[in-house]
């Protein structure tokens, strides 16, 4: 590639720069948000970002909500991964108010986080392929996105806004179809994986297009704060599952899988191969689940834990529990807790400061694509447009997140 | 309880270093937390940062706690990914002139952070490359997440709190 092409600067009486606006809607940008580009040619001078189109004031809402109204606004969030999220809020929760989990609940919180992982990376290394012209690959792959959403909606009812969980647990049992469903991915997903990966991994264009573009350094990726696939593509050894185990991931058998240049090659075969490893994951908590007691969804925290409809409209304490619940007067103590998950992105961490009242007295979000985004404008300057949409494509920058 | 002991090394030598100027330390949840000053909040970061190798900024934000002398905490949120050790840090500043220097010379990462920061805050980071609004739109006039603002409008009454027996 040529690289000694002239580059002409503002105030230069050569300069022919272009002015190209990628956003706020332009299909590249997998979200809203806007990136005002100055172009020699096809390479990017320099770029400025902006965000905050679809920001909704999460952290506004959240001080006027109790606990359990919290929950919706935390799923459309990163939409591509909701109940990640769902249960990094509840877990945040229930670090605050000391509730332990039985380790069925545990179990199945971990096989619901690693499928939404997966979902969330089909989504990412599909459309990096779809980037870069592999259109087959993309449609190939992304029925198993589709399967993941029924287990979803087997799970809690809904499929892309999930809301799956409760603060101690699940609002019901998985059913024998959601396992039957787990059973099915388990078996049939590898296989497609497997081809996703001879159709691309070795793929002459596929790499051409990626290995050696927007390579990062590991100084860099920690200067700016980056977490996530990203970072453990540039080579650093840095998972929450693993440093600050949470919802029993101590008990799992899984390997952090790291790359050395940080390209767009490399963040592709990290998210690839924890794709294996979450289904690794999902196989030793299905078989966890076989010598765990049945019927256990829920730790036995009744004033904590919104009981199911059924029960409150038969049972007096069920009501009692839900009303308070419901009118936010959860007794929880005056504290501030900071717990974070691993997100599809990096690390999801919630700061949460409760001051008695009936509502988070401040409830702040570390969202990973806020933070990964910043790097991109940096970074595009003497980039080709085409590797900038693919590089902001494997970012996997997802808007609801970056706004909140 | 392993934890418990490398934060009370921490806590040791950041008191060996910067003394009066670390107060108020507790650990909620197992996190280290203190209290420091913001005309040596860059050096308690980059001393943090350099020496005690807690070389991953997780988190910058605030809390607003109206009335109060100091009425804005910025809190900083580092980890040490190699302890595994986390650590939270907060500087109170006064609510008319909130001012406290930058942490972009330490972090690059702190830039859009900080921004967010003063957009929902109003906190002015000095030192700062680029400090603009990041999420609200330019003309918005107030900071959105300081508690004089509240989030419904006022007129509605059907939802105050007298309705329902608060």
């Amino acid at each position: 590639m040529n690289h000694n092409h002239p580059v002409y600067t503002d105030n230069d009486p050569q300069s022919e720069l272009v002015t190209l606006n990628l956003g706020p809607t332009h299909p590249a940008t997998h979200g809203v948000f806007q990136n005002v580009l100055q172009l020699d040619g096809e390479r990017i001078v320099s770029g400025v970002s902006t965000i905050g189109y679809i920001h909704r004031a999460f952290e506004k809402i959240a001080e006027h909500r109790p606990f359990y109204q919290i929950t919706p606004l935390t799923d459309r969030l990163n939409y591509c991964s909701s109940p990640i999220n769902n249960m990094g809020w509840h877990m945040t929760v229930e670090k605050l108010l000391n509730i332990k989990l039985p380790k069925r609940v545990d179990y199945l919180r971990v096989i619901i986080m690693e499928l939404s992982r997966i979902s969330d990376h089909i989504i990412c290394n599909t459309i990096v392929g779809q980037d870069t012209g592999a259109t087959t690959t993309f449609l190939y792959l992304f029925q198993f996105r589709e399967h993941i959403y029924e287990i979803f909606e087997e799970v809690c009812g809904a499929r892309l806004t999930t809301n799956i969980g409760r603060i101690g647990g699940f609002e019901r049992d998985f059913n024998d179809i959601a396992f039957a469903k787990i059973n099915k991915f388990l078996k049939e997903f590898p296989v497609a994986l497997k081809e996703f990966e001879n159709l691309l991994s070795r793929n002459r264009i596929f790499i051409d297009r990626t290995a050696g573009i927007a390579e990062v350094s590991k100084e860099t990726a920690l200067d700016y704060g980056w977490t996530g696939p990203l970072l453990r593509a540039t080579g650093v050894d840095y998972d929450v599952r693993v440093s600050d185990p949470y919802a029993s991931y101590q008990d799992f058998d899984f390997e952090v899988p790291v790359g050395t240049s940080g390209d767009i090659y490399d963040r592709y075969l990290v998210r690839n191969e924890e794709m294996w490893q979450s289904l690794r994951i999902i196989e030793q908590g299905m078989e966890k689940l076989k010598s765990e007691p049945k019927g256990i969804f829920h730790a036995d925290v009744p004033e904590f834990y919104l009981p199911p409809k059924a029960e409150v409209y038969n049972n007096m304490e069920a009501l009692i529990y839900h009303f308070k619940i419901v009118m936010g007067e959860i007794d929880a103590p005056k504290a501030e807790v900071y717990h974070a998950v691993e997100g599809g992105n990096g690390e999801l961490g919630f700061y949460l400061i409760n001051d008695g009242g009936r509502t988070p007295y401040r409830l702040h979000f570390r969202r990973p694509s806020f933070v990964n985004y910043q790097m991109f404008a940096p970074m595009s300057e003497g980039m080709l447009l085409s590797d900038a949409i693919i590089n902001m494509s494997s970012m996997n920058i997802i808007a609801g997140e970056l706004d909140a | 309880m392993e934890e418990t002991t490398l934060n009370n090394d921490i806590h040791v030598k950041l008191t060996e270093k910067f003394g009066e100027k670390i107060t108020a330390i507790s650990e909620p949840y197992g996190l280290l937390t203190f209290v420091t000053y913001k005309d040596v909040i860059l050096n308690v970061l980059s001393h943090l940062k350099e020496e005690l190798k807690f070389n991953f900024l997780t988190d910058i934000t605030a809390v607003h706690y109206p009335g109060k002398d100091h009425g804005i905490a910025v809190v900083y949120h580092l980890h040490n990914m190699v302890e595994q050790v986390r650590i939270r840090i907060k500087v109170f500043i006064s609510e008319q002139n909130p001012t406290i220097a930058s942490a972009t010379t330490v972090w690059k990462g702190a830039n859009w952070m900080e921004r967010e920061t003063f957009d929902l805050f109003g906190v002015k980071f000095e030192g700062h490359p680029d400090l603009r609004r990041i999420l609200n739109m330019d003309d918005l006039g107030v900071h959105p997440m300081l508690k004089q603002y509240p989030l419904e409008d006022p007129n509605r009454v059907d939802k105050k709190d007298e309705f329902f027996g608060r």
